[in-house]
């Protein structure tokens, strides 16, 4: 019987707890079928070398877009909404299918 | 110094929150519970309760709602309620015993409705019997406010962490005046430490979420390793309960060092068991009622005896395989009904001594419903029935009942109803 | 009114870590993004059973780094209650912000007799209702915040019959301090609002009703949480304004829709959502309605 191995198991077994870590779904990137990618000749902050949009930074629910410049991507949590894509008032930001070879931009 | 006071069944148990400096209490107005809070309520206000945030709730969901965050935020926290009031906090309950919070409810128990009724039984107690809460049972006044000193000692100890209710009969001693030794908040100081929390909110260098959805299996987090799965929780609060029993006689036995009262061992109290041949098995108000049945039987010949539980849950096996090892018969006098089944302490009570060397027979009799008198006499009566019985199994087949006055109801005896 | 707040003044620090549980596009999670932004990290922060469940993941670990504590559907009022409570008794209640935070489900219906009582006993706390008009989580139940004409799976085939309670109006009539409506599209007023609900601390309940888009319950493309969010504005369906200490202003975005020749056409808002697909031309003109009268009651207010 495993209970009976740890006999003080339930002195250290008390609340659900949660402690504050990254990925707590996992790496989320993987959820995504389109992915967004910046292009920096089209990007104003890029061009400007000035903070005067970051657009894509605020609406980003997810919080994965930087407030640099350049702005970049976190791939490893962006779901891929397009939100950025959207909003972006120069449209440097372009969707790719995920999986296709220029998908993948090093 | 200890003072001796005329107190309520309600006021000793407000003058023992007094006692225990609780810092939050949250409660809603229910007969016969309502006197608690307010007497509280006049503590705070009067600054006799400095620091104690009364907060005056909209429900009994708020209320118990308010004393969970409360808890988890790191204070010492009460609340009581009686009957609806009781069933209206119910979703919270395993809310409260599964964040493993150090609550005390005090139950001024009453009927359950419908039909209405404001009168005591057992009922409401009962029906929270499988929320993972520890039970306590009072039978007087004193013993009221010694249990709730008891019941944070033993529901803040790091091996238990659980909640506590604190069960006393409604009116009978809710409303009804016993002098009451209220103890030196110093001394009580010593015998309840301040709270140490194990979640502790405020605690901003250690941030954690409190509560979350809980998978089915262990995740794997990463460098925190596996998080426990729902399954794990819920036998951790098992195997709390189990193991309180023992903490509770120490905390008992401790409680009577101090302050030089006892209630038998601190899970059940005896009554003239030393020689008994035949006993009375019972809680609170039947229990005291019983005392005087034990003698009123003693006098006509019947060895009789009483054991009075005073903790249900957990429910003390050992304890009672010992409480009932020389007797032949116990008769048991249950205030409330296991719907569709008999009454709930006759039933456990068979469960637990199932295959123990020595099986009694055992008759359970359901007695005084919504506030209906149980006199000394009738368990008396009670008892001598069931020592006449030749089987008590053949009486299985249907429940059995003191105290019903069908005979008064003369529509029972023509055509038609009520 | 406030200044505007410029997106380089938003505290670059997320206080929610990416990876999270909650859809792809969620407006709730852009809005908690900006909350936990304006309210910083002495912000204690309580739940009910809703997507904010689900954004504060699974046991073990959380994206959420301030102190959360789960509570049931109806109690997330009476929990932050409780908080409160605990704070003031512990004397640690002048430096730490509580926040509930609840969909609209534990808000307008299950939850407003908790938050009735706890904005009638001026408790010290931010209650936040974001507003997806539907028990999303639970797979797009009509709700008390649900639109007319708006299709749920427990809508009449041809969407629901009834208007969307008003839970600005409800609210005020507790006599709050503060009252604001809100939308996800716009973080930086979202922002603004939050951070002066934080200084309004001591004032007892500040309420703040945001709507949040919901890509998969509203039917909608997801990258068009932003834009549709922007629509409810623009065409008026959603006004967003504060109520402080009993006077209205309309917040910069909602201001100059007093003019109905400013109000976008209330088509742009509802034709891209899958969930207006059946109104029919008299069910539309409802809705215009509504709107018209929302706004007749606003400008009576703002202008005297």
């Amino acid at each position: 019987m495993e209970d009976k191995d740890y006999p003080n198991a339930h002195k250290k077994i008390l609340a659900s707890i949660q402690y504050p870590q990254i990925g707590e779904a996992g790496k989320t990137g993987t959820w995504r079928t389109m992915r967004p990618l910046i292009h920096e000749d089209k990007c104003i902050v890029v061009k400007t070398g000035t903070h005067n949009c970051h657009l894509c930074w605020l609406y980003c629910p997810e919080g994965v877009v930087s407030r640099t410049i350049p702005p970049t991507i976190d791939y490893d949590y962006c779901k891929g909404c397009g939100i950025c894509a959207n909003e972006c008032p120069h449209d440097a930001i372009e969707r790719m299918e995920e999986g296709g070879a220029k998908a993948c931009p090093a | 110094m200890p003072r001796v006071m005329l107190l309520k069944g309600n006021h000793a148990a407000a003058y023992a929150c007094k006692s225990a400096r609780v810092g939050v209490v949250a409660a809603y107005p229910i007969t016969p519970q309502s006197p608690v809070v307010e007497k509280i309520s006049e503590f705070v206000e009067s600054g006799e309760l400095p620091g104690t945030q009364f907060v005056k709730v909209e429900s009994e969901q708020s209320a118990i709602t308010a004393v969970i965050a409360a808890s988890a935020t790191g204070s010492r926290v009460f609340t009581a309620s009686s009957a609806n009031g009781l069933m209206y906090m119910f979703e919270l309950l395993p809310w409260a015993a599964g964040t493993r919070l150090p609550i005390v409810l005090c139950i001024a128990t009453r009927a359950v409705a419908a039909p209405w009724s404001v009168w005591t039984d057992h009922t409401d107690a009962f029906m929270t019997r499988d929320c993972g809460w520890i039970t306590f049972f009072s039978e007087n006044n004193q013993e009221i406010y010694d249990t709730v000193l008891m019941a944070y000692r033993v529901a803040e100890d790091p091996s238990v962490y659980l909640p506590a209710f604190s069960a006393y009969d409604g009116y009978i001693l809710s409303h009804t005046q016993m002098p009451v030794q209220v103890e030196d908040i110093e001394v009580v100081d010593q015998f309840l430490p301040p709270l140490k929390h194990h979640i502790n909110l405020t605690d901003f260098d250690n941030v954690k979420g409190v509560g979350p959805v809980t998978l089915p299996h262990p995740p794997d987090r990463h460098e925190f390793g596996h998080a426990p799965g729902y399954f794990e929780y819920k036998f951790a609060i098992q195997r709390s309960l189990e193991r309180s029993l023992p903490e509770i006689k120490k905390v008992h036995k401790e409680f009577c060092e101090i302050f030089g009262r006892s209630y038998g061992n601190g899970i059940y109290k005896t009554y003239r068991m030393e020689d008994a041949e035949v006993a009375i098995f019972a809680v609170m108000s039947v229990a005291s009622e019983s005392r005087l049945a034990v003698d009123y039987l003693r006098e006509q010949g019947v060895k009789a005896g009483l054991v009075s539980l005073k903790v249900f849950r957990p429910f003390p096996i050992e304890d009672l395989r010992k409480a009932f090892k020389n007797v032949s018969n116990v008769v048991v006098f249950d205030r409330e009904i296991g719907y569709g089944y008999e009454g709930v302490l006759s039933y456990e009570l068979k469960a637990a001594l199932y295959k123990s060397s020595t099986q009694p027979d055992i008759k359970g009799y359901i007695v005084g419903l919504g506030g209906r008198d149980i006199t000394y006499q009738q368990i008396a009566k009670g008892v001598k029935d069931a020592l006449a019985m030749e089987s008590v199994n053949e009486n299985l087949i249907e429940t059995d009942y003191i105290g019903l006055e069908l005979d008064k109801l003369e529509f029972l005896k023509r055509e038609g109803g009520y | 009114m406030f200044k505007p707040v410029k997106i380089m003044d938003l505290p670059e620090e997320e206080m929610i870590l990416p990876g999270t549980r909650l859809c792809p596009s969620c407006a709730p999670q852009l809005a908690y993004r900006f909350i936990l932004k304006a309210l910083g990290p002495k912000t204690i922060v309580t739940v009910p059973a809703s997507c904010m469940t689900v954004v504060h993941g699974m046991q073990g670990a959380t994206p959420v780094k301030v102190p959360v504590l789960n509570t049931t559907f109806e109690t997330v009022a009476a929990s932050a209650s409780g908080i409160v409570a605990s704070l003031k008794n512990l004397g640690k209640d002048k430096e730490v912000t509580v926040l509930a935070i609840a969909g609209d489900g534990g808000t307008v219906d299950i939850g407003i007799q908790g938050l009735s009582g706890a904005a009638e006993r001026n408790t010290d706390m931010i209650y936040c209702c974001y507003d997806n008009e539907a028990y999303m989580n639970t797979g797009i139940q009509r709700s008390g915040s649900t639109p007319f004409g708006a299709i749920t799976t427990t809508t009449p085939i041809n969407g629901k019959l009834e208007h969307k309670k008003n839970m600005g109006m409800i609210m005020e009539a507790h006599g709050l301090s503060y009252i604001a409506t809100a939308c996800a599209s716009y973080p930086q007023d979202l922002y603004a609002k939050f951070v002066k609900a934080k200084e309004m601390k001591g004032q007892g309940l500040r309420y703040i009703h945001v709507l949040a888009p919901c890509p998969p319950g509203w039917g909608f493309d997801n990258k068009l949480t932003i834009e549709i969010g922007r629509l409810a504005v623009k065409t008026g369906f959603w006004p967003m304004y504060e109520i402080i200490h009993g006077k209205m202003e309309l917040s910069k975005e909602s201001k100059r829709l007093v003019d109905p020749t400013k109000r976008k056409p209330l088509e742009e808002y509802l034709t891209p959502q899958r969930r207006f697909r059946k109104l029919n031309p008299s069910q539309l003109q409802e809705i215009k309605k509504y709107v018209n009268d929302t706004w007749e009651t606003i400008n009576k207010r703002v202008s005297c």
